[in-house]
């Protein structure tokens, strides 16, 4: 190899290492940033699909029974009634009870399901079987056990009981799949009787409330009185009702 | 594994102290199949007597059930519990056969499939939960399920438990029963909720929770072992005498 060779070699080496150099960090900011968008779009894309249902001020305002764990009497249940503007549709009604079931009592110590479950979707079948789907937190967060399991299904199937009457039976999907358990207890497998009663068309709203009234919260409107009895299979309206063949 | 053939004479009595025996169970179930209890195998099928308890350690090998904050696991606690409900069931004469013996996690099926295998005996799993007020402890029996109506004698497996409810019921209330005397704050009577391990059982079954594994001291747990190994071995004593078991393999109770 001649000298003149060497020169334009070692020249054109020396080159691509002074532009690698420039161009490394560059494409490294590149990179992070494209993995930030992908993350944002991401987060973006599950408030989306999470977001709780918009609560339409112009709803009627109804007294909405939400189901939370008891104070007093231990692993049961106690109504907490509150005043929300519901829609009448159904599912979007189910979706607003569930939503504000899940935002969780004033009170953390009475939570009957984990505050970083969500509710991803809810679908009603025309016989009247409900299906929830919840994010993943619902059985990885709940604590381990029957009483702890039973106490965050029956919080759900009895608040809709209580405000949605189309709704018959519930189905629980975790993450969009159907699971055997809730936490390694609870048999998830069929649907849970929710309603036996006829679904009533409409649900009276509450008398109208002027605007300096104060807001209600579920802490300050919490129900004297635990529902009766221990929450059990065969008490209604109580029950963790009997699960039915799969839908 | 211990074959019902090899289960002793059923001349056991009830231990002292014990409750009146329950009354009987209902002969058949609503919907019952062809093949239970009085109908196909009639007066020809000869009666033998609960022999055998199944007990069940919930959870083990990857799956730890529920954890507390000093590193207490489920799984661990109640093969030690175990060891107890065992000694204190062979006291009483039945033979126990476990579903495991050391840190293996069957599946449910599995298990189901251990108790099944059995005739004339008894399906109990235990359980310590994460929440419940310490130092008490509860029974559970299945929720009611579909009545099995098939007439062609079997018993589909995810709704093996169907038969036995009301059986399950008095097992569990009597067992309920000696743990609230033993355990301030525990309910009366026993408790129905949807616990997956029951609902394939074929035989009474009940799942025995204990509260919790929120203890501080391990040794709080460990000291309710004896009490609830006795509520178990003198509820299945008293049991015994009410539940007549067909001596016919895959009859109804």
């Amino acid at each position: 190899m001649t000298p003149r060779w060497k020169f334009w070699l070692i020249g054109g080496l020396v080159i691509a290492v002074l532009a690698a150099a420039i161009y490394f960090p560059i494409l490294r900011r590149r990179v992070k940033r494209a993995a930030k968008l992908q993350q944002q779009s991401e987060e973006q894309a599950r408030r989306e699909l999470t977001q709780p249902i918009a609560i339409n001020p112009g709803d009627p305002r109804v007294k909405t029974k939400l189901f939370w764990a008891s104070d007093t009497i231990e692993s049961t249940l106690v109504p907490v009634t509150v005043e929300l503007p519901l829609s009448n549709d159904p599912v979007m009604r189910s979706k607003q009870v569930l939503n504000t079931l899940l935002a969780g009592p004033v009170d953390a110590e009475l939570r009957t399901l984990p505050p970083d479950a969500l509710l991803l979707a809810f679908y009603l079948l025309p016989d009247g079987t409900a299906i929830a789907d919840f994010s993943e937190a619902l059985a990885t967060s709940i604590p381990s056990g029957i009483v702890s399991e039973q106490l965050a299904v029956n919080s759900i199937a009895r608040t809709l009981e209580a405000n949605v009457p189309q709704v018959q039976r519930l189905k629980i999907l975790i993450h969009g799949q159907e699971v055997e358990t809730l936490a390694g207890h609870l048999d998830l497998a069929e649907a849970f009787v929710v309603n036996t009663k006829p679904a009533q068309p409409s649900v009276k709203p509450a008398p109208a409330q002027s605007s300096t009234d104060k807001p209600a919260t579920p802490a300050s409107d919490k129900a004297p009185a635990p529902a009766p009895g221990p929450l059990t299979a065969d008490k209604p309206p109580g029950k963790l009702a009997q699960p039915e063949r799969k839908p | 594994m211990v074959s019902p053939s090899q289960a002793p004479s059923q001349t056991q009595q009830p231990a002292a102290g014990t409750p009146p025996a329950a009354s009987p169970p209902a002969t058949s179930p609503p919907g019952g199949v062809a093949g239970s209890g009085g109908s196909a195998f009639g007066a020809q099928a000869q009666q033998a007597g609960l022999n055998i308890v199944v007990l069940d350690p919930a959870h083990g090998g990857t799956d730890p059930g529920a954890r507390g904050t000093g590193g207490i696991r489920e799984s661990e606690i109640v093969l030690d519990f175990v060891i107890q409900v065992r000694r204190a069931l062979e006291l009483q004469g039945f033979q126990v056969v476990q579903t495991r013996q050391g840190n293996e996690n069957p599946s449910f099926d599995d298990r189901s499939a251990t108790a099944n295998a059995q005739r004339g005996a008894v399906f109990v799993t235990l359980h310590i939960s994460s929440t419940g007020l310490p130092g008490t402890a509860r029974v559970y029996v299945n929720s009611d399920l579909p009545p099995v109506g098939d007439s062609n004698g079997l018993i589909p497996w995810d709704r093996a438990q169907a038969p036995f409810l009301g059986l399950s019921r008095t097992f569990g209330d009597l067992v309920q029963g000696y743990l609230t005397q033993r355990f301030k704050g525990s309910p009366d009577a026993a408790q129905t909720a949807s616990v997956r391990q029951l609902r394939t059982t074929a035989a009474p079954a009940i799942a025995v929770e204990v509260s919790s594994v929120t203890v501080e001291d391990r040794a709080d747990l460990d000291r309710m072992a004896p009490g609830v190994a006795d509520a178990i071995a003198r509820g299945a004593a008293a049991f015994k005498p009410s539940y007549v078991v067909p001596n016919t393999r895959g009859a109804l109770p």
